[in-house]
């Protein structure tokens, strides 16, 4: 699995959203499958029964109580938005 | 010399006796900026204007009123937000981003009474370890200006050794404040994970991340600390724990401290300067009373592939928001909407983010999420149980903070598995959560080498104590570059 080829790089690039060249998707294929295939060290470890961490706080369920506040203001955020109409965000079209 | 020479208490002073005042310090800032930042290249936008009108404000509040930070001139990294002033990440994906609010950590500068000069170079959404990935300059190592500065926050540390400001904020992933401060020759410290707010902060991977201050001396960085340290309704990941005063800790007593040396931090790779700057360091430690005992981490090793699997999976998801419709670069002459993502994001992001988004939306896809994204966070357990173990029988943790000092320029940007490894010493703190701090203890042909101590969870106190009584028997703090003659 450490080796990636082309195709699987292209294919990943269009999950993450992101034009790639055949020039590019040549050398991130190298490059992605060196680092991947340094990762495989990991197949070393038998972490069977090992809970996972995806965070090292023992925080659970931070909660607020449920009153409604202000959020930011409607005209600071649209201050940013190259391309709007009428107070709403422009896109170009959605479906073909 | 510059004023900047001098320590947060000595420079309240000047300012009580009326030696200089409080715009004055704001003027040298940007003098220094003007006379040096041509060759360091540390900042990406300046704050002029309103910085000085700030300390003309400032300079009305009476003495009583002012904290021991209070008018100070502080640098902050690229990847934090400030309200009205340009904040790009050192992307090109934000050029012309101007956010709308401040982050936590800004809002609570400014009300210690710190003045925002500028905005500091970095490597492009912090993914880097030498500054050569920012999309708009390659920031110098004030101490030979042909290497790098180190990175993420690398410009946050030339500043600050260059002398340009004496306070500033970076972040730190995995190591991202610890070895530039190491490279610079400046102090800085990763704090434990939560105990400042994130909100504000641009998130590359969101449960490694964390803002910490760098600065050319233990105490100020420990003043640094407790102004921006807190907990904070709007990151449900901050701590609501006490934020102590880091200061009172500085009693330069560490009589009966219990050191942890890891084997695995002076093992291949580690240059024979670095392995001697930590058996001299070990020296002064015993000298002060302090026992030390050779120990292991075990899954040091594993560190570094973790890391990279665990980050870049964070941050393929956190940098999905960057898609040309609400801020920063849209690509133009687009068909349709997923043109329009595709397009700016391949035109906006420069190569390392663009591999470390491929690497985590690999890690994170169905067939290889069991193998490399949930096999990550298994072995973060155990190098988290590494760390639990040895911080149960010692106070803390001390090793070098990176394997060599300061590469040269060019030197690693073909190969991203080398550029990785000077983050080796780093990750593991990271992953583990556990607070960190990077400070001066040697140099090896005239560069910079930077000694780690580690602690308990938020237990920064205890670094602080123990890195202060380590900079009152050396004077590596107070030597300063060659680029200070004549400036």
């Amino acid at each position: 699995m450490a080796e990636l080829t082309k195709e699987e790089v292209k294919h990943v690039a269009h999950l993450a959203r992101l034009a790639i060249t055949e020039e590019e998707a040549e050398k991130f294929a190298l490059q992605l499958g060196a680092i991947t295939e340094f990762a495989e060290q990991l197949k070393e470890l038998d972490t069977t029964n090992v809970e996972p961490t995806t965070h090292v706080l023992p925080l659970v369920n931070v909660l607020r109580e449920d009153v409604a506040t202000k959020g930011l203001d409607r005209d600071k955020m649209m201050l940013n938005v190259k391309e709007q109409e009428a107070g709403q965000v422009k896109v170009p079209s959605i479906m073909d | 010399m510059t004023l900047f020479n001098r320590s947060a208490k000595e420079l309240q002073a000047l300012v009580h006796n009326k030696e200089v005042s409080i715009v004055d310090l704001t003027n040298e800032a940007f003098d220094r900026v003007e006379k040096l930042d041509g060759e360091v290249e540390a900042f990406l936008a300046l704050n002029k204007d309103k910085a000085l009108e700030t300390a003309k404000e400032l300079e009305k509040v009476p003495f009583e009123e002012r904290g021991p930070l209070f008018g100070l001139p502080i640098g902050v990294k690229d990847n934090i937000v400030t309200e009205g002033l340009e904040t790009t990440c050192a992307s090109k994906i934000l050029q012309g981003f101007n956010p709308i609010y401040d982050a936590t950590v800004v809002k609570k500068l400014r009300e210690a009474g710190m003045i925002t000069i500028g905005k500091l170079n970095m490597d492009e959404f912090a993914m880097g370890s030498s500054n050569e990935n920012s999309a708009y300059k390659t920031t110098k190592n004030p101490w030979s200006l042909d290497r790098v500065p180190g990175g993420s926050s690398g410009a946050s540390a030339a500043a600050v050794a260059a002398g340009e400001v004496p306070f500033s904020l970076g972040s730190d992933t995995g190591g991202s404040i610890r070895q530039p401060a190491s490279y610079c020759g400046v102090v800085g410290m990763k704090p434990t994970y939560g105990r400042v707010s994130r909100y504000g902060l641009v998130a590359f991977a969101s449960s490694l991340d964390q803002i910490g201050p760098i600065t050319r001396t233990v105490e100020d960085n420990a003043l640094l600390l407790e102004a921006i340290s807190g907990v904070d309704a709007n990151d449900s990941t901050s701590a609501d724990v006490e934020v102590p005063n880091f200061a009172a800790a500085l009693t330069g007593d560490i009589k009966g401290l219990r050191i942890a040396v890891p084997k695995e931090y002076l093992g291949e790779g580690v240059s024979e300067a670095v392995r001697q700057s930590i058996m001299d360091a070990l020296k002064v430690f015993e000298a002060q009373g302090a026992t030390w005992e050779e120990v292991s981490l075990p899954h040091s090793k594993y560190a570094l592939a973790t890391y990279y699997i665990l980050s870049s999976s964070e941050a393929s998801s956190n940098l999905s928001r960057f898609d040309g419709i609400r801020y920063g670069f849209r690509a133009e002459n687009v068909e349709n909407l997923l043109d329009l993502y595709k397009e700016t994001r391949a035109q906006g992001f420069g190569d390392e983010v663009k591999r470390r988004i491929m690497l985590g939306t690999y890690s994170l896809s169905a067939g290889t999420y069991d193998a490399y994204y949930k096999k990550a966070q298994q072995v973060r357990t155990l190098i988290k149980q590494d760390f639990d173990k040895v911080l149960a029988d010692y106070d803390v943790i001390v090793g070098p903070t990176a394997p060599t000092p300061a590469f040269k320029i060019g030197e690693n940007v073909e190969d991203p598995l080398t550029m990785y490894a000077n983050d080796i010493l780093t990750i593991p703190t990271n992953l583990a959560g556990v607070p960190a701090i990077s400070i001066p203890c040697g140099f090896e042909d005239g560069l910079p080498l930077g000694l780690q101590i580690t602690g308990n969870y938020f237990d920064e106190s205890t670094i602080y104590r123990v890195a202060h009584a380590y900079e009152q028997s050396t004077d590596f703090h107070k030597q300063t570059p060659q680029i200070w003659e004549g400036k």
